[in-house]
């Protein structure tokens, strides 16, 4: 029977994955699904703590967070296109027009 | 003998009836794919395949040895890994959706059984939303389709399917959630035991398809176009797009989309069942006869399916799209609204 | 059982995920992922949770993801020279970066052996899912209109941006 801990392991496990492809991917459409792991190790330990509390509002709290994380990825994704249309390349090295 | 197995276990219940469903399920594949070609016949004043066998009944079996025999050809510069995946997914997801809807009430099995065996695979109390779960992970199975083809027909035609059904989707939901608050439960037991009140007298007759006749119909009209079928079949349609996204696949992967569609409109159909038509209630029909008042359901829906596919002409796709959008959304949407309201006023 | 399954997957599949050089690759094992995920919430009694994260993640965001990788076809992410060696493995920031993750790892599991005893699940009554609908309408009903808004501003947004530029003179 997996404890509390167990769960919250797993949770940072994943959020450290999330975290290692955002650092160590070099096109913006792994990148934005790295975030995406991230949040959804966030929402495990939400529902983890939810349970383990017997409350309702981890449930709740994900719900929001999914929403938050839909949106965000649509405007992600807008912007990538955005972007590739200037460019051409999804290497967030060939975006240097701000560097001094 | 029987009575080793009744009183034996639990797990030997539940893998008989989803063995049960899911050879039934290929049946009702079969037989669709039989009554199609009929009905279509008869409507266009034809006989329809009356060779193979008495009446041509034994027509889909040489369909299906027919696809079995076909060469089974991938193009050189489609990704192998997803073109195999896709029709897989496509399958799956469908018979997968009947996994939760439950078709019939207890039953004994005319007395084999030493305690009533509920006529569904699983009860879950979140059924409507594994249902709607299931049902949009099926769109995977036509994106990948389109995309591993690597032919601009195909992958014009998966993204038109697919754009079409997740549009559809919300009209779905939102349909679906208006039936919600009519019967306060998301289980589709709840949903079917909830249906059989009286209404106007009648026993067992409280069907949510006269409360929330509107609710019926967008449900009806968005589980077609979930389906991909006509009027609303363009990304599919034989004439327009070289039959869009499956054009590349032959023998048994094109049967497996094939199957993944008519699986998909007997889920349809189960489902509207379940949700607007009372399930397995009928005015003076006992319980345990319930099935078959569900099959019988369930054909008149399918029959409407097929009747409406040749008879009626095809959306264009912007077309499609903007009744989806501009039509079926906020109706749906005013849908929900009034129907809280009249379960509020009326306290239906 | 089904956790050290369930969570095997999970990590697995995010591995691949950001190991994986085709994006579209990529976006079907975070689906896969999401999966576990979603079983993982069936165990924690939370039917919701799991249904609205097949239903929102795995069927909606990803297909956008999916959209998105289809309609800007760049199979490749690198020059050639980077192509012979794994993202994995090259120098520079990646390996820094590599390393981060690891040491942020590593003090999350310190901070998370040093909160106490582990407590397994009590067995508190199972919240049913009109308590959630009630909570949610109740007591988060702002946030909820707020999330609301939020959904319209971004597809305002992401419509917006991703429009198709038109030339100098030209009315839209």
């Amino acid at each position: 029977m997996p404890s509390l801990n167990d769960y919250l392991i797993l949770s940072a496990v994943l959020f450290t994955i999330g975290t290692a492809g955002v650092f160590v991917r070099r096109n913006l459409i792994t990148i934005l699904l790295s975030i995406e792991i991230m949040l959804n190790a966030v929402n495990l330990s939400f529902v983890a703590f939810g349970r383990a509390f017997g409350t309702v509002e981890g449930q709740i709290i994900v719900f929001f967070v999914m929403t938050v994380a839909a949106a965000e990825a649509a405007v992600g994704l807008a912007i990538v296109i955005a972007l590739f249309r200037h460019r051409e390349s999804l290497n967030p090295d060939a975006f240097t027009a701000l560097k001094w | 003998m029987f009575s080793v197995i009744s009183n034996n276990s639990f797990v030997i219940a539940q893998v008989g009836i989803a063995a049960v469903v899911w050879f039934l399920l290929q049946i009702s594949a079969a037989v669709m794919v039989y009554f199609e070609r009929k009905v279509c016949a008869w409507l266009q004043q034809r006989v329809g395949p009356n060779r193979v066998g008495k009446a041509g009944l034994l027509q889909p079996i040489a369909d299906v040895v027919k696809l079995l025999f076909k060469e089974e050809l991938r193009p050189a510069a489609a990704d192998p890994w997803l073109f195999a995946l896709a029709p897989i997914i496509s399958a799956t997801a469908a018979f997968a959706a009947f996994a939760v809807v439950p078709f019939g009430g207890s039953t004994t099995l005319f007395g084999l059984l030493s305690e009533p065996l509920p006529l569904h695979v699983a009860d879950v109390n979140v059924a409507v939303l594994v249902v709607f779960a299931i049902t949009s992970m099926g769109v995977y199975g036509i994106v990948l389709a389109g995309w591993s083809s690597n032919s601009k027909y195909s992958l014009l035609g998966a993204l038109r399917s697919s754009a079409q059904m997740i549009s559809y989707e919300l009209s779905y939901g939102m349909a679906l959630a208006a039936v919600l608050v009519l019967a306060n439960s998301m289980s589709l037991r709840d949903i079917v035991n909830a249906q059989s009140g009286s209404l106007l007298g009648i026993p067992q007759f409280r069907w949510f398809v006269f409360l929330n006749p509107l609710g019926f119909l967008l449900f009806f009209i968005a589980g077609i176009a979930e389906t991909n079928r006509a009027p609303f079949d363009f990304p599919e349609a034989e004439q327009e797009l070289v039959a869009g996204y499956h054009t590349e696949y032959s023998s048994m992967s094109f049967g497996m989309f094939f199957l993944a569609e008519y699986i998909n409109m007997v889920t349809v159909s189960a489902v509207t069942t379940d949700l607007f038509l009372g399930g397995w209630w009928f005015p003076g029909v006992p319980e345990s006869l319930g099935w078959l008042v569900f099959l019988f359901k369930i054909s008149v829906l399918l029959f409407f399916y097929l009747w409406m596919r040749w008879s009626l002409p095809r959306y264009r796709y912007d077309q499609l799209m903007s009744f989806g959008w501009k039509v079926m959304l906020p109706a749906s949407v005013l849908n929900v609204i009034a129907t809280a309201a009249a379960v509020l006023y009326f306290g239906l | 059982m089904l956790f050290y399954f369930f969570g095997a997957l999970a990590v697995i599949a995010s591995l691949l995920v950001i190991a994986q050089r085709n994006p579209v690759y990529s976006v079907l094992l975070l689906i896969t992922s999401f999966g576990a995920l979603s079983g993982l919430y069936v165990l924690l009694d939370a039917p919701f949770a799991a249904a609205i994260q097949i239903i929102v993640y795995a069927g909606a965001i990803m297909v956008l993801f999916l959209f998105v990788v289809m309609l800007l076809n760049t199979p490749h992410e690198d020059t050639d020279a980077d192509e012979k060696t794994h993202p994995m493995l090259r120098p520079g920031p990646m390996r820094f970066g590599a390393a981060m993750a690891v040491a942020l790892l590593g003090e999350l599991a310190w901070a998370l052996s040093r909160s106490g005893p582990s407590s397994t699940f009590s067995n508190t009554p199972v919240t049913s899912l009109s308590a959630i609908g009630y909570t949610l309408f109740t007591d988060y009903a702002f946030q909820f209109e707020v999330t609301s808004v939020l959904i319209l501003v971004a597809m305002v947004g992401a419509v917006l941006m991703a429009r198709r530029e038109d030339q100098p003179g030209e009315k839209r």
